[in-house]
Formats: structure tokens, C-alpha cells, sequence
């Protein structure tokens, strides 16, 4: 399969007044045309901003210091803002966490959606609404010309989810980067819009990348797994070897966090401490004050990305 | 949006009530309505007749309705000194200072927008922080100094624009004078109105600028980037609409302010409007005519803070879609 989007030694630095801290820290990742790639850590792993960092939007003060950022073949990281302008939204698109607050309260949805489609192709305004219907259509919005003319607050959080997924197929993007798109919708409702999530990149074979802090969402949409833990990847693979045969101490412990089946009783989290803030970061490997295999090696010397046995790749010293 | 508008009448109405029932209260107790008629040239048994034919011994209460209900058939009371009735005095002040305020308005307006925009848009150029720096200054100095000041560069020492009076005034319809339609006019306009104009400016334009700049941060419009519209599209669509429900709230009541402050401002001017004409009625103890600068001044505010309450519905979709607020 063709590559779509390669992350070449991405670092992401934010600069604040006292001093720079780098929240990406040499990522190296890779999509390939159709496939669907997971990016799972607890919050403040830094898995938005490597999703922002994608189409160059970092909030202030963050920026991109250094790598490259490969799609279909060229290096988008250093595109101005006008050309950057016709990857956004148009070859990629991104869906937001929180359906409330990502659709603008003062404009119809019509006009949220059609200002997508005069971004970026020449078409009438019969043709854009046309456009629109459809794709309402295809995450199942009952009766989409009259919904058209309808504002957010007329809408509940899913269909409002609905209504941002469709934006995002508006221009037939190859790659949808989705940022936690079900954290803040009620827990019945979650698994539609994943799986309408997953049927929409499987008719269209579009490249997803998936961003979540649940292990268990992942696993039953995408076809590979990325660990994030304090700016970097600690784990990469293929999903059914990393969430059932996880190596790095992290991923054992976040899939030991995960909820387990009903009855059981459990503790959620259970790997001690916290994840440190940026400016915290210690030496070395970034897990070894939470690792319960920490060693000398681990405070000195940061492990690399490495392939291991089972054709895993994992940041850490210990796994063979 | 039809039941969100009448409740603002019905607000309307019921704040005017309040007023006319706080004037009534100062005229009733610090008013001689007697002496208002007749002057004072008069015995006291003949005034103590004309106060039962007047019916000023009637309890509060009934004197209040009466009084309201003249007031609402348009009649404030006579005013002593000018020896007419009030609303016909106050008719002949209020466009000078309902134009005062107009063009006042419009400076405020005109100017803060697009002021207030470009600071948020753009908070680390020079010009934006020559904007704020300036409107800090602008909120610092009170009405009479930038008003002297005005006065002492472009009348005292360029000599280019009159420092007191309307000008050459026109009337229109039979009874508005207006200094609008002369060049005159408009040249006795134009430093009474930057004086005015000079305290809600800054406030306008501190105000859109930090509401601006807050929405600028908001999830809807980090999304709008992310969909790849054009820059000036996110900031006058999805930023500034936004922007506005807030400014339109605080503006509003802002705007009726300015009623009040043409007091000194005219004054400074001998502008010949309402506030000057205040003024006077208080040195005079033209309790009738003081009264009703506050009643007419009050319902101004009212209807202006109705229509801007309106206007906020028509701009928010949960209001005209719903009728919530
Ligand atoms: N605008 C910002 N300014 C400073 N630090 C930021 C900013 N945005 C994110 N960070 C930091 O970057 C790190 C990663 O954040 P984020 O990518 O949002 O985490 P998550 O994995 O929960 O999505 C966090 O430590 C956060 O504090
Ligand atoms: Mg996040």
C-alpha cells in the first residue's frame, strides 16, 4: 500500500516566557493511503498537538522546530499559509471533541457546511447545498434540506458529531484526523459514531487517524496502534498484538486501567503517579519514575523506538 | 422572537413606571405647582384654594395616577421660569441634544469597530498598541478637559471650527431644528461630539477587542481554521457575529449613558439642548421642568435599551429560533 502521510523526527516546541519546552518529541509515524492508525495516552501526552501539528494549526505558542510532515509526498511542514490553506479541511480533515463548541452557535449549519465546499472548489450555491444534502445524508441526518436551515443549538451532541463528520467528508479528504471525537458524547451514543466513523473510512478508503485516551475504542476501529507517553511514542504496531500482547510497561498499564468486563471489580488506574507536566520530564526515559522495571539504564539514557521480537516496535530497554 | 419582543416592551414599560414614579415622588415633595401657575405674587387663602382645585391634598396615590395620567396624554406640568408647558420646552431642547448624541454615536461606532477588530486581530502590531495606549488615555481624561482642550487647539489657537452654539440651524418637519443640513451646523457639530464621544469611544473599543480576542481562542473558531477558510471570513463571520452579542448588551446601555453625560458637554459648549437646559432648571428650582428632563431622559434609555435588546435577538439564533435567552 502507497504512503499517505509520513512524520519524519517531528519535534513540537512551545515557547513560553521562561523557557521552551518541547511537547513532541522526535515522532516518527506514518499512514498509509485507507489505513486507519490509533494515537492513545492519557491527556497531556501530547497526542492533540501532534494531530494539529499535521496541518500546521499548533495553538500559540507552539511551533514546529524541526522534522518533516510528508504528505503524498511532499513536505507540507514548510508550506506557506495560503497553500497550507488547500490541504486544510480539504485533503485533511479534522473533527474536534466537543460537538458543542466546534459548531459556530451563530450560523446555520448550511453555512458552516458551505463555506467548506466555496473553500475549496468552484461551484454554485445549488451544487454546494447539493453537495451538502448528500453528505448529511451519508451519516444519517434525517430529512437534510430542512436541517440546512437549522442552528446548533437545535440539535443534540450526536447529531451535532454527525453534522461535523459530514463537514469533514464535504471535499473527500484522503486522511480525517480525529481528536477524541466521542470523549464528550454520552456513553450511549459513542459507539454509533464510531462505527459510523469506521464505515465512512472503509466505503471511501480514507485514511484515519484516530486520537483517543481509550484503549478499548481503538482496538475495534484501527488497523494500528500508536502509544503516546509525554511527547513521544513508546509503542508501535499492529492493534491485535498491541492490545492483547502489550510490551511496554505503559501499555501494560493502560490496558490494565481499562475497565474491565461487568462484575469485575478492578481498580481503574493502575499505574502509580502521574504523567509529568512537560517541564518535568525526566532524563533519560520519560516513564522510568512510574516504571515498575525502572533501572540504572532508564535515568541515564533514553530508549529508542526499536523493533523487538514480535515485530513490535517499543521504547524500551528492558523488552527484548 | 414575537413573545421575546413584547416581554422587552412590557420591561420597557414597567421600568418607565419606576421612573415616572421616582419624578413624581421629587416633584411632589420639592415642587410648588402653585407657584408654578400663578408665581408668587399671591395671599395665602387664594393659594390655599387653588391647591384644593388643583387637588394637591389628594392622598399621594391618586395624585400619582393623575399625574400619569396626563403624563401619558403628553403632559409633564408647566415650567415656571419659561412660563409654558414643560414638554413643549423640552421639545424645543431635545434635537439639539438628540443630534449631539446621534453624531456622537455614530463616532463611537464607526470607529470602535473597526479599531476594536484590528487590535485583537493583530495584538502585537504597532498601530494596535498605539490604539490601546491611546484609549487609555482617551478613558482617563474627563468629558470637560478633552472638551477645553478642543476648544484651545482648534478654536483658540487654529482658529478652524466655532467653540459654542449650533451654528445655522434648519427646521425640518415644522418643529426639528436641525443643525445637520447646514455647513455650519455640522461645523458647530463636530467638536461636541468628539468630546462626547471621547469617553464611550475607548470603552468600545477595549470592549469588542477583549471579546474579539476571546472568541478568537474559542474551539469554533480554531475549527473554522481547521476547515480552511479564508482568514477574513473567519474573523468578520465566525469571530466578530460572535463578538457582537456581548458588545450589543453592554453597548447599549453604553449609548444611553451618553444622554446623560451631553449635560456637560453642553454645558461646556453652551450647547442649547436638554442638559444644559437642565442645568439652568435646577438653579432655577424649575421643579416641573427638572422632573421632566429626568422622565424624558429615563424613557430615551428605555426605548433605546429595548430596541438594542431586539436587536440582540434578531442576531442570536437561540433567541429568534426559540425565544430563549
Ligand atoms: N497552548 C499551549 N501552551 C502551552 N502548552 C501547551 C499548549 N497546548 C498544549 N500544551 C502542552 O502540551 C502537552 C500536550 O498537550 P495535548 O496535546 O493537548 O495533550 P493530549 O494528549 O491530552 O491531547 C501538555 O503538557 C500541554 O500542557
Ligand atoms: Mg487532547
Amino acid at each position: 500500500m502507497s504512503e499517505l502521510l509520513k512524520i519524519k523526527n517531528l519535534n513540537v516546541d512551545f515557547a513560553l516566557r521562561e523557557r521552551t519546552l518541547r511537547a513532541i518529541n522526535d515522532v516518527s509515524i506514518s499512514i498509509d493511503k485507507g489505513e486507519r492508525l490509533g494515537v492513545v495516552g492519557e491527556s497531556g501526552a501530547g497526542k492533540s498537538v501532534l494531530g494539529f501539528s499535521i496541518i500546521n494549526l499548533i495553538s500559540k505558542p507552539g511551533y514546529i522546530d524541526s522534522g518533516q510532515i510528508v504528505f503524498k509526498g511532499e513536505d507540507i511542514s514548510k508550506y506557506s499559509y495560503d497553500r497550507m490553506r488547500t490541504i486544510r479541511g480539504n485533503q485533511i480533515s479534522m473533527i474536534f471533541q466537543d460537538p458543542m463548541m466546534t459548531l459556530n452557535p451563530v450560523l446555520s449549519i448550511g453555512e458552516q457546511m458551505r463555506e467548506t465546499v466555496f473553500a475549496h472548489m468552484n461551484v454554485s450555491k445549488a451544487k454546494a447545498n447539493e453537495i451538502c444534502v448528500e453528505k448529511l445524508k451519508k451519516v444519517y441526518i434525517p430529512s437534510p434540506e430542512k436541517r440546512l436551515n437549522q442552528y446548533p443549538h437545535e440539535f443534540s451532541g450526536g447529531m451535532r458529531q454527525r453534522i461535523v463528520i459530514a463537514i469533514s467528508l464535504l471535499t473527500n479528504p484522503d486522511l480525517i484526523i480525529a481528536d477524541e471525537p466521542t470523549t464528550a458524547l454520552d456513553v450511549t451514543i459513542q459507539a454509533e459514531i464510531m462505527d459510523l466513523l469506521l464505515e465512512l473510512c472503509k466505503t471511501d478508503n480514507m485514511g484515519l487517524m484516530l486520537i483517543t485516551h481509550d484503549l478499548s475504542v481503538v482496538s475495534q476501529v484501527t488497523q494500528r496502534i500508536a502509544v503516546m507517553y509525554a511527547g513521544t511514542i513508546v509503542e508501535l504496531g499492529d492493534t491485535a498484538t498491541v492490545a492483547h500482547k502489550p510490551q511496554h510497561p505503559y501499555t501494560v498499564g493502560l490496558l490494565g486501567a481499562l475497565p474491565q468486563r461487568a462484575g469485575s471489580e478492578k481498580r481503574l488506574n493502575q499505574i502509580p503517579g502521574v504523567m509529568p507536566g512537560l517541564a518535568k520530564i525526566p532524563a533519560g526515559c520519560p516513564f522510568s519514575d512510574r516504571c515498575s522495571l525502572v533501572g540504572d539504564i532508564c535515568r541515564e539514557k533514553r530508549p529508542q523506538l526499536l523493533e523487538k521480537t514480535n515485530g513490535i516496535r517499543v521504547a524500551c530497554h528492558f523488552v527484548e | 422572537m414575537f413573545a421575546f419582543t413584547v416581554k422587552r416592551i412590557a420591561q420597557g414599560i414597567l421600568v418607565m413606571l419606576i421612573i415616572s414614579f421616582i419624578g413624581f415622588g421629587i416633584k411632589h415633595n420639592f415642587g410648588d405647582p402653585v407657584r408654578e401657575l400663578v408665581g408668587e405674587r399671591v395671599t395665602p387663602e387664594e393659594r390655599a384654594q387653588i391647591r384644593e382645585k388643583l387637588g394637591l391634598n389628594d392622598p399621594f396615590m391618586v395624585q400619582y395616577v393623575r399625574f400619569l395620567k396626563n403624563a401619558v396624554q403628553g403632559d409633564l406640568g408647566r415650567s415656571f421660569f419659561f412660563k409654558k408647558p414643560v414638554t413643549e420646552v423640552i421639545a424645543a431642547k431635545a434635537p439639539a441634544t438628540l443630534e449631539l448624541v446621534f453624531c456622537a454615536s455614530l463616532i463611537v461606532v464607526g470607529l470602535s469597530i473597526p479599531l476594536g477588530i484590528y487590535a485583537a486581530i493583530h495584538p502585537k502590531k504597532l498601530f494596535s498598541r498605539l490604539i490601546m495606549g491611546g484609549s487609555i488615555i482617551g478613558v482617563s481624561m474627563p468629558v470637560f478637559l478633552t472638551a477645553i482642550l478642543l476648544i484651545y487647539i482648534f478654536s483658540v489657537e487654529l482658529g478652524w471650527l466655532p467653540s459654542f452654539g449650533r451654528g445655522e440651524t434648519v427646521t425640518v418637519f415644522g418643529f426639528w431644528d436641525s443643525g445637520l443640513l447646514t455647513k455650519e451646523g455640522l461645523r458647530h457639530l463636530i467638536m461636541p461630539s468628539i468630546a462626547l464621544s471621547s469617553i464611550m469611544l475607548p470603552l468600545f473599543i477595549r470592549l469588542i477587542r477583549s471579546e474579539m480576542m476571546e472568541v478568537l481562542e474559542s474551539e469554533y473558531v480554531k475549527y473554522a481554521w481547521a476547515k480552511g477558510i479564508k482568514p477574513r471570513r473567519v474573523w468578520y463571520v465566525h469571530a466578530f457575529k460572535n463578538t457582537l452579542l456581548p458588545v450589543i448588551t453592554v453597548g447599549g446601555v453604553q449609548l444611553g449613558i451618553m444622554v446623560a453625560f451631553t449635560i456637560l458637554t453642553e454645558t461646556v459648549f453652551q450647547w442649547q439642548g436638554m442638559g444644559s437646559m437642565f442645568i439652568e432648571s435646577v438653579t432655577r428650582a424649575d421643579t416641573a421642568l427638572m422632573v421632566s428632563y429626568i422622565v424624558v431622559v429615563g424613557a430615551i434609555f428605555v426605548v433605546v435599551n429595548t430596541i438594542v435588546d431586539i436587536i440582540y435577538g434578531l442576531v442570536n439564533p437561540v433567541v429568534r429560533v426559540t425565544g430563549r435567552k
